[in-house]
Formats: C-alpha cells, sequence, structure tokens
C-alpha cells in the first residue's frame, strides 16, 4: 500500500479480503457435524413412508432410517439428528448454502443437479419411476389416454419436465396446473380440478394412502414414463464427507445382501468367519478408519437401523402401510438393482 | 485586483455535508462490494453456474395457460414473457373490476339508504381485515369445491362451466375480422370527434346533446359495417363436451378466476375507502349548494363531488393499483401460472437463483414505475394548480 | 285590530314527527320509491339468506370433534369440530405438544404490552424499558434453553405467537430505518437524497414474496462461508426492510405537512439541523402521521400470512399444515379457513378502530 492511501482504508480492505476469502469447504462439514453433535439432515416436510412426523415430533421413513444410518456411524446416536422438513424449492439452496449436512428428501439423481447446482450424488436408495393416478370411474388404464387433459403436478420437481417430455414425445398436449405446494396439487386432484396427478410412484402409493378419502376410488397407473433413481445428495468440495455417506449407504446394502439384520449384528460380530463381514462389522480389517472414523461405524449403524432389507421393509415393503413391492429395489442377485459396490 | 479569495472552508457546511456524502457512499460501496464478492465466491466453490446464457435454452416445461400459444422446446425467455402476459393479464382484469366494485361500494356508503350503507361498510369492513393469500385460498376452494365435476359441466348454449373452469366460444381468426377491428378504431375516433363537438355546443347553446348513448351506438355501427365489409366471418370455435373434459374453444381456468374474484374484491374494498375519504374530504358546502340547486343525489354525485373528489383519490387509487399488481405475484400458491411461478420453475431447474430473482424484480419494477408514471402524469391532469 | 272580533284559527295538525324509530326508518329506508324499493329487494334477501347461514353456522353446526357426526352433518350443517380437534396446532405449529404454555404465556404478555402500548395511561418513559423487558421474556419463555425449559428450535415456532412477533419485531425494527430514509428522502445532500430514494423505489416496486424468496435463496450465498442465519431472521430482516420502505413514505407524507415557517423560525433561534428534527419536526410530523402508521401496522400483520410460501409455520401455515395431511378432516377445510380469517378479522378491525380513534384525538380541533 502507497502511503498516500489512509490507514483505515488500508485496513478496510484488508478486512474485507480477509472476510470474503474463508477456505474452501474440504473437511469442515465432518468437523461441523462433531463440534455441534449433530447431524443436520434435511428431509421432506412429510411423505408417509419416505419421511413423515407423528404429532409428537418422531420421524420415520425410508429416507429418515438413511439419515439415523448415517447419525449413528458419525456420532455414534441415530437420534442426534436435527431433521429440517424443506419443499421442494428450497432443498437444494439450503444443501448448497451449508444449512443442512445432507439432503435425504427423495430426490432423483439428475445431470443438472450434479453438474450445475455444486451438489453429489451419493447411492441410489430406491429406483423408481414417475407415474399418474387417476380415478377409478375415469376408467384411463394408460396414460396415453390423456389427450388434451389437465394434470396436477408440483413445480420445481423433474417431475414436471418429465410429463412435459412425455407430453411431446406421444403428442397429448397435456395441460398442467402447476403448485408451488404439494399438498395444494394433491388438493386440486382430490377435488376435480384435474383429472390426473403425477409424481413418483413410490409418492403416489404414500399420497393414495394417506390423503385419499377413499384409497379404492383411485388407481395408479401401471406405466411409469421415466426413470427416478432417488437417494440422498451431499454437497461438492467436501470429499470425505462424500465418501462416508455413500460408504454407509454401500454397508447397508451390502450387510442385507451377506444377510447381516439388526438382530444377529453382536452375535455376528462375536462368531461369524466370513471375512466380508467381518470387514463389514470391524473384526477384521478397519474400513471404518479408511473413511475417518473407526471400526465400529457399520456395527453402530445396523444396530440403529438394519439393513437395507430391514429398512425397506419396515417403511415401504409389501407389509407397510404403503404396500410397495420389492421389485428392481431388489438385491442384484435376486433380480433387482441394489449392487453394493463392497466395503472392502 | 487584490486575488479572490477563496471561501471554502472545512468547518463550513458545505464542507461537512461533503464528507458526510463521502462517507455514505463509501459505507454502501463497501457493504455492496462485500456482499457481492461473497456471493460470486460462494458460487464459485461450490460450482454453481451463473449468467443468463441459460435464456436461450429450451425450457422443457410447458405452461398451463397463456394468451399465445407456448411449446416445451421454446425458450426460457419465451416463458419469461407468457409469465408476464399472465401477470398483465389478471392485473388490468383486475384494476378494471376492482375499480368499478369499489367505486359502487364507496358511493354505496353516501346512500340514502342505511341498509346499503351498512352492507356496503360491512363488505369493506369484512374483506380489508382478512389477508388476501387467505382470501385466494378460500376462493380457490370454493370454486374448486362448488362448481361440478368437470364430465357433469352445467352448460348454458355454447358456454360450460365446471371444476375446469368457464369455457366460452372464441371467434376463428379471418381477415375479416381486420375489418372489424379496423372499424372499432374508427368508431371511437368518430365518437370522440362527437363528444367534443356536443360538448362544445352544449357549452354555446346550452341544448343538452347524449354524450353517452349516441357514441356507444356510434362506435357499434362502426364495428358492425366494419364486419359486414370483411365478409361476416362467423366461425367461431366452440367447447363442447369431450370425454374427461370440455375441449376446445376459449378458457378461463379457476385458477385464474379464484386469483381474479380475490384480489379484485380485496382491493375492491380499500378503494371504496378511498373513494370515500376523496368524497369526504369535498366540502360539505358543496354537497348543500348542489340540493339548493335541485340536484337529485345521483347528480350531485356525478357533476359535484366526483369531478372534485378524483383530485384526492387519484394517487392513493395508483397505491391500490400497485398492490393489486404485486398482490398477484401470490398466484403461485393456487397454480396460476404467474411469472413468479415461471421464475420459480426455471429456477428450479436450472438453479440461476440469483439470475430469476433479478429478472423477477426487474419485471415487477417496470411494471410499478409505468403505472406510477402513467397516474401521475393524470394526477398533474386534474390537480389544482397551486404556488 | 279590533279586539273582540278575534277569532282564533283552528289548530293546525302536529308537525311530522322527526324523531323516533319511525321517522327513521321513513328517512333511511323508504326516503323515495328507489330506496324503497332496493330496501325492499335487499331486505328481501337477506331475509332469505341470513336465517339459512345461522342455521349452517350455529343451529345444526356440529361443535365437538365428532367424525361421525360431522359426515353426517355435511352439507346441512357446518363442522366446527375440525376446530375442537386441530385448534393447538392451528394456534401454536409444531410446538412441541406439552410445552405449549410457553407460547401461550409469550403470546398473552405480548398482546398485553401492545394494549398497554395503546391506552394513554401507560404513555410513560419506563414503557420502553418494559418492552425491552417483555421481548426478553418472550425469547427465553419460546427458545428456551435454560434450566427448567427445554430448548425449541425457532423452526418449530409456528402460528399465532410467530405471527405477532413477526408483526412486532417487523415494525419496531423498521421504525428507525424509516425514520433516517425519510429525513435522507428529503435532505439537500444529492448522494444520501439518491440512496433513500432508490432504496425506497426498488423496495416499493416489487411484491414481498419476491424479497422473501430473496431472504430465504439468496442470503445464504450473500454470507461468508460457514455463517448459517437462522430462517426466522432472514425472514424478519425481509419483512423489516420492505415495511420500512413503507413507513418511509408515511413519514416523509408527515414531514412533508410541516409548514416551512417552523423550520425557519428553528433556524431563526440557532437550532441545528438534528436540534430541529428532535424537537420541532419530529413530534408534529409523527403525530399527525398515527393513522397510517397504524395502517402499516395492519398491512404487516396481514402480509405475515405470505411467510408460509417460505415454510415459516404462522397462522395460515399451520392450517394447511394441520388439515391436508389429515385425510379424514380435509373435506371440512373450510371451516378451518374460516377460523383464522376470524381471528385475523378480530386483530385487524380492533387496530382499525383503534386508529379511528387516534385520528379523532388528533383532529379534535378540525371536527365540524
Amino acid at each position: 500500500m502507497s502511503r498516500l492511501t489512509p490507514h483505515w482504508l488500508a485496513a478496510g480492505i484488508a478486512a474485507l479480503a480477509f472476510l470474503s476469502s474463508a477456505p474452501a469447504m474440504a473437511g469442515k462439514t465432518l468437523d461441523g457435524i462433531k463440534s455441534r453433535g449433530q447431524v443436520v439432515c434435511g428431509v421432506h416436510t412429510g411423505l408417509a413412508g419416505f419421511s413423515a412426523a407423528d404429532s409428537s415430533g418422531k420421524w420415520s421413513g425410508l429416507d429418515v432410517d438413511i439419515c439415523r444410518a448415517v447419525a449413528a456411524a458419525v456420532l455414534g446416536d441415530a437420534e442426534k439428528i436435527k431433521w429440517v422438513p424443506l419443499t421442494a424449492q428450497q432443498r437444494f439452496t439450503a444443501l448448497q448454502s451449508g444449512e443442512i449436512d445432507v439432503l435425504s428428501r427423495n430426490t432423483t439423481f439428475t445431470l443438472t443437479r450434479d453438474a450445475s447446482l455444486g451438489l453429489h450424488d451419493t447411492v441410489v436408495t430406491y429406483y423408481d419411476g414417475q407415474g399418474f393416478i387417476v380415478p377409478k370411474k375415469s376408467n384411463i388404464k394408460s396414460p396415453k389416454q390423456l389427450k388434451n387433459q389437465t394434470v396436477c403436478v408440483q413445480s420445481g420437481t423433474t417431475t414436471e419436465k418429465n410429463l412435459t417430455d412425455y407430453s411431446k414425445a406421444n403428442n397429448l398436449n397435456i395441460k398442467t396446473v402447476v403448485f408451488e405446494k404439494e399438498e395444494a396439487a394433491t388438493a386440486a386432484y382430490f377435488a376435480g380440478r384435474c383429472i390426473s396427478y403425477t409424481t413418483d410412484a413410490s409418492g403416489l402409493a404414500s399420497i393414495r394412502n394417506k390423503v385419499a378419502t377413499n384409497p379404492a376410488d383411485h388407481v395408479i397407473l401401471p406405466d411409469l414414463v421415466s426413470k427416478e433413481p432417488l437417494g440422498p445428495m451431499v454437497r461438492r468440495g467436501d470429499d470425505e464427507w462424500f465418501a462416508i455417506v455413500k460408504w454407509v449407504i454401500y454397508g447397508l446394502i451390502e450387510a442385507e445382501e451377506y444377510g447381516i439384520t439388526q438382530a444377529k449384528v453382536d452375535e455376528l460380530k462375536n462368531s461369524s468367519q466370513d471375512p466380508v463381514v467381518k470387514r463389514i462389522l470391524g473384526t477384521g480389517e478397519d474400513a471404518g478408519k479408511l473413511v475417518g472414523l473407526d471400526k465400529d461405524w457399520m456395527v453402530r449403524a445396523l444396530k440403529a437401523t438394519g439393513n437395507y432389507g430391514e429398512i425397506f421393509e419396515r417403511n415401504v415393503g409389501p407389509k407397510s402401510a404403503l404396500g410397495l413391492p420389492r421389485g428392481i429395489n431388489n438385491q442384484w442377485n435376486k433380480g433387482g438393482l441394489m449392487y453394493a459396490y463392497p466395503v472392502r | 485586483m487584490p486575488p479572490k479569495k477563496s471561501s471554502w472552508s472545512w468547518r463550513s457546511r458545505a464542507a461537512r455535508g461533503l464528507a458526510y456524502q463521502v462517507v455514505a457512499i463509501a459505507v454502501i460501496a463497501m457493504i455492496v462490494w462485500f456482499l457481492a464478492s461473497n456471493t460470486l465466491h460462494n458460487m464459485r466453490v461450490r460450482g454453481i453456474q451463473s449468467g443468463f446464457d441459460f435464456l436461450s435454452q429450451p425450457a422443457g416445461f410447458s405452461i398451463g395457460e397463456s394468451l399465445f400459444p407456448f411449446d416445451s422446446a421454446e425458450s426460457y425467455w419465451r416463458a419469461f414473457l407468457v409469465g408476464v402476459s399472465n401477470t398483465l393479464r389478471v392485473a388490468v382484469a383486475g384494476i378494471f373490476l376492482s375499480t368499478i366494485l369499489g367505486t359502487l361500494v364507496g358511493v354505496g356508503r353516501f346512500s340514502r339508504n342505511a341498509l346499503v350503507r351498512g352492507l356496503c361498510y360491512g363488505y369493506v369492513e369484512c374483506f380489508r381485515n382478512i389477508p388476501v393469500l387467505l382470501h385466494l385460498l378460500m376462493w380457490y376452494l370454493v370454486l374448486t369445491d362448488l362448481l361440478p365435476a368437470i364430465q357433469d359441466a352445467w352448460h348454458v348454449g355454447p358456454f360450460f362451466l365446471s371444476k375446469g373452469g368457464v369455457n366460452f366460444p372464441v371467434p376463428v381468426w379471418h381477415p375479416g375480422l381486420a375489418w372489424a377491428i379496423g372499424g372499432l378504431f374508427a368508431g371511437a375516433a368518430a365518437a370522440g370527434l362527437y363528444r367534443a363537438w356536443a360538448r362544445r355546443r352544449f357549452e354555446e347553446t346550452g341544448i343538452a346533446r347524449s354524450v353517452f348513448w349516441v357514441p356507444v351506438l356510434l362506435v357499434l355501427a362502426c364495428v358492425a359495417l366494419g364486419w359486414l365489409a370483411g365478409g361476416a366471418p362467423s366461425l367461431v370455435d366452440s367447447p363442447e363436451k369431450g370425454e374427461f373434459a370440455v375441449e376446445n374453444g376459449g378458457a378461463l381456468t379457476p385458477e385464474f378466476l379464484a386469483l381474479l374474484l380475490g384480489l379484485s374484491t380485496y382491493t375492491a374494498a380499500f378503494i371504496a375507502e378511498v373513494v370515500r375519504s376523496g368524497i369526504a374530504s369535498v366540502p360539505a358546502g358543496q354537497g348543500e349548494a348542489a340540493a339548493a340547486l335541485g340536484l337529485d343525489r345521483g347528480l350531485e354525485m356525478r357533476l359535484v363531488m366526483m369531478p372534485q373528489a378524483l383530485r384526492v383519490i387519484i394517487p392513493p387509487l395508483t397505491n391500490q393499483y400497485l398492490n393489486l399488481t404485486k398482490n398477484s405475484s401470490l398466484a403461485v400458491a393456487i397454480g396460476y401460472p404467474d411469472i413468479v411461478s415461471i421464475a420459480n420453475t426455471a429456477m428450479n431447474q436450472t438453479g440461476r437463483a440469483v439470475e430469476c430473482i433479478a429478472i423477477l424484480m426487474a419485471v415487477y419494477l417496470t411494471i410499478s414505475l409505468l403505472t406510477s408514471a402513467l397516474m401521475n402524469w393524470y394526477n398533474a391532469r386534474v390537480a389544482i394548480k397551486e404556488r | 285590530m279590533n279586539r273582540a272580533g278575534y277569532q282564533p284559527i283552528a289548530p293546525r295538525p302536529a308537525p311530522a314527527d322527526t324523531g323516533g324509530p319511525w321517522a327513521w326508518l321513513r328517512a333511511n329506508l323508504f326516503a323515495d320509491w328507489k330506496t324503497a324499493t332496493s330496501t325492499l329487494v335487499l331486505g328481501g334477501l337477506l331475509l332469505w339468506f341470513v336465517p339459512r347461514l345461522f342455521d349452517w353456522a350455529v343451529l345444526g353446526a356440529v361443535w365437538s370433534a365428532d367424525l361421525k357426526a360431522c359426515r353426517a352433518a355435511e352439507g346441512a350443517g357446518a363442522c366446527w369440530g375440525v376446530i375442537t380437534e386441530k385448534y393447538r396446532i392451528i394456534i401454536f405449529g409444531r410446538y412441541p405438544f406439552e410445552q405449549q404454555w410457553r407460547p401461550l404465556v409469550a403470546t398473552v404478555l405480548m398482546l398485553a404490552m401492545l394494549i398497554a402500548s395503546c391506552t394513554r395511561a401507560f404513555w410513560r418513559p419506563w414503557l420502553a424499558v418494559l418492552w425491552v423487558a417483555v421481548l426478553a421474556v418472550f425469547f427465553v419463555l419460546m427458545y428456551g434453553n435454560t434450566p427448567g425449559l427445554a430448548r425449541v428450535e425457532t423452526d418449530r415456532w409456528g402460528g399465532l405467537p410467530l405471527t405477532i412477533l413477526l408483526a412486532t419485531l417487523s415494525i419496531v425494527m423498521a421504525f428507525p430505518i424509516a425514520l433516517v430514509v425519510a429525513l435522507g428522502r428529503r435532505s439537500d445532500l444529492p448522494a444520501i437524497r439518491a440512496f433513500c430514494t432508490l432504496y425506497v423505489e426498488l423496495i416499493r416496486g416489487v411484491p414481498l414474496i419476491s424479497l422473501l424468496f430473496m431472504a430465504s435463496f439468496m442470503f445464504p450465498l450473500f454470507m461468508p462461508q460457514g455463517l448459517t442465519i437462522d430462517v426466522l431472521i432472514r425472514v424478519l430482516v425481509g419483512i423489516t426492510l420492505f415495511t420500512a420502505a413503507y413507513l418511509a413514505e408515511v413519514i416523509r407524507g408527515g414531514l412533508q405537512a410541516i409548514p416551512k415557517g417552523q423550520l425557519e423560525a428553528a433556524a431563526t433561534l440557532g437550532l441545528s439541523y438534528w436540534q430541529t428534527q428532535r424537537k420541532i419536526v419530529l413530534p408534529q410530523a409523527l403525530a399527525m402521521v398515527v393513522p397510517s402508521i397504524m395502517n402499516s401496522f395492519i398491512s404487516v400483520f396481514k402480509d405475515t400470512s405470505l411467510v408460509s410460501i417460505v415454510s415459516l409455520y404462522e397462522l395460515t401455515g399451520a392450517l394447511d399444515m394441520a388439515i391436508n395431511a389429515d385425510a379424514d378432516w380435509k373435506p371440512f377445510k373450510l371451516q378451518g379457513y374460516v377460523f383464522i380469517a376470524a381471528i385475523y378479522f378480530i386483530f385487524c378491525f380492533s387496530m382499525s378502530r383503534y386508529s379511528r380513534w387516534v385520528e379523532r384525538q388528533v383532529n379534535k380541533s378540525r371536527m365540524r
């Protein structure tokens, strides 16, 4: 600084330069979590089966259980989570800005989200597709019959774009009615404003169950018009945290493949001779240390939530309220797409 | 001549004023620079892309209703244009409706009939004290609940009313209609000339001639002549009952209707108050003098009170028009695709939050400034010239 | 005059009664044939409509939270049972159920303070101190984190306490900003006048919802990394900046109404700019615009309903949350809307009557 510049100006510029050149986020998420003592998890405001809170404020669902497994693996306690319910519009800025650590909100992995929003897709926890729900008395059997019809949809989701693509590809000229809030969109469909409502098929099942006055009056069309791989997302710039979340989920999936259930964790930890099981449970090589945690990381996660199959059964499986079949969400060696990268 | 001593003093008021301004500019510049550099840094670190280049890319979403056809392959800036046209559509219609309703209710507060006075007062108080979002939600709920299902739409001739909205026949475009529109302009010009002539004759001779009905008849006659000259095209696109919905024809969706009715009734309550205070501001002697001249209440209101009240009414009325335009941004809550809703969708699909919000604010600023300028010009025309 | 031949004329009939109920009816409802016709038409409509409304809303209505009775009465009677069932979520939002006495006490305290600030008896210097104390108690009660009170994060706050908090805090914080901006807009210094004009015109030209979107989506980008601001504070900042622009215009209106002679007299007395403002101009200007300030408060109170779009669950958002997810009670959503419309009406109507009272007090000298 030349001596003609006043001191206060130089100090001001230096202060601003210091403030605005904060270090990159690498490694910061895990440090933040440890110092806070909590994982901040962004979830859906209320989608039964995936993330919903009951009247006493207790959260449950598939996305919720994934977060609990991560919290158990990182902090040792599955309840050390702050739940942040987010709408479809707020979810990405909340993640980008650092307000939440992980977004577990049945979010579809797409190129735009991965590349231009500054986010990372972790692991697919539910392979889904976009479907339509119609009233039974309309006798509609396929989405192709929706020529020139009105369909309700929520804004800010891949659903809107997929609907337009499908309508264009099949020359259907569908008129969309776009609502900001999902509740408003479903309310309009159930009031009869639109002939159909569209979202992921799992979401349709959840809505039909929870929101319809008479679930039997509505039919979910079997045709799925898009691929919707759903899973948690994290911010770019923190590879360590990305690895942790990714490998906790792979651990849960591989645990199901190798038969490690919530009830049998201790027993298998002490008695199993299978090297893969030993690696997952930390009695063999210490895989946890390599991701930045300790060797009991998967033991804690599995004890908190069970393996992927148990999470699925409990929240969205055939015996749950949603009654969704395992289908393509089954293990790779049982005909599904769940293929855990080896935890080794 | 001795050199002129400079009168500048560092202790003078002018110097202090200069110092304050320099400090203010510096502080504000530092704050702006701080925010801007943070934003740019954050966006770079997180890999968020920025720039307005997304405007020329295909939008990829369709829009439920618009004045002109929009296809999902068209660009984002055309989608924004559709949004602006939707906003203006509801704003202009809302301004007309609310002015008419508000003026009626405001004048009704001075009626001789106590029942009318009470009802107008009740209307104003009820509709003013409830938030506009609640109005919109209630109207939308009522419309989607009370209207019949699309399959059982009510119809009167070619007009249908159902949960899908109001469907009406729309004339199919034909060059003959251009003749009719030409006739409209010609008729308006003729009507204007007639009115000026009638007023001049009234000033000169005192013979009053109709200044309303005759011009209206003139305009209608010219339109009819133009239509005939163009070949009398009469093809209309009529709505008809399809399998699940009413097809063809023009439509006013329940979203548009709920927004229009909600905004109009809400703003009409405020305009009624503005009109009431404007009429109340006219000195009471004017009303008494009008009664002494033998004018009945209707003529007194029309010829004496309203022209004088207009001066007091116009500035707050401008405010209410701006409020109505800005309140139309709440359309996003009930599914009407106005500019906010489309900016929201664009923001979600491209991730360019900063750019989309900037476009949104620029659109509203432009509309506000244009409306203010228009009303200021009208205000200056009717204002009393003072020193 | 011939005294003996004085013949008194017959007494004339008494003049028409101009007082009493019949005269009022004649003058107000049946003055001429046009008025009489409209009275008959409107009266007939009201007589047809009002008993039906009363029947639906009161006589045939279901007051208890009985779903079966409500369904049975659908169409014939209102189901106020939906309120009895859901009123705690509607009024308190997602606040933990057992701790709901805390927002109740906090709201009652805040309301008491607001009413006290409106009555003349309390216009003493210690009112400001009392305000600070009550605000502190409010936050301690709502947030907790002290021995005896569990911590409740701000995203659990909702319903009526949130509405009142947002409205009160934003007006209180907007006032000093508005004062400075209004004075700045009338200042002689061109730079300051330009900034203040730019601020006011920019903020007044955009809808509140775009400011709220900016606050919730863009504020995190404006801040240096690692600094996360609570969503409640972000929304509060947005509403405060919005309110300050409108309040600045209101105050500027009052400032413009001060006759130039006052400023000239103050200059003659040797008062500086700030002394003039403090002692001469502002007391007169603010007293003149109190009704408009009350109007701004009413607007802010109503505008807090918009924060439900950025998912803070104040009164309107809490209603949506309470009823939308519950398929059983969804058909009775209209009754829920009527309930919160009534709450807003009570608050706003009282405030507007108060503002009219203040207006009358200020204009006592000019009443005709």
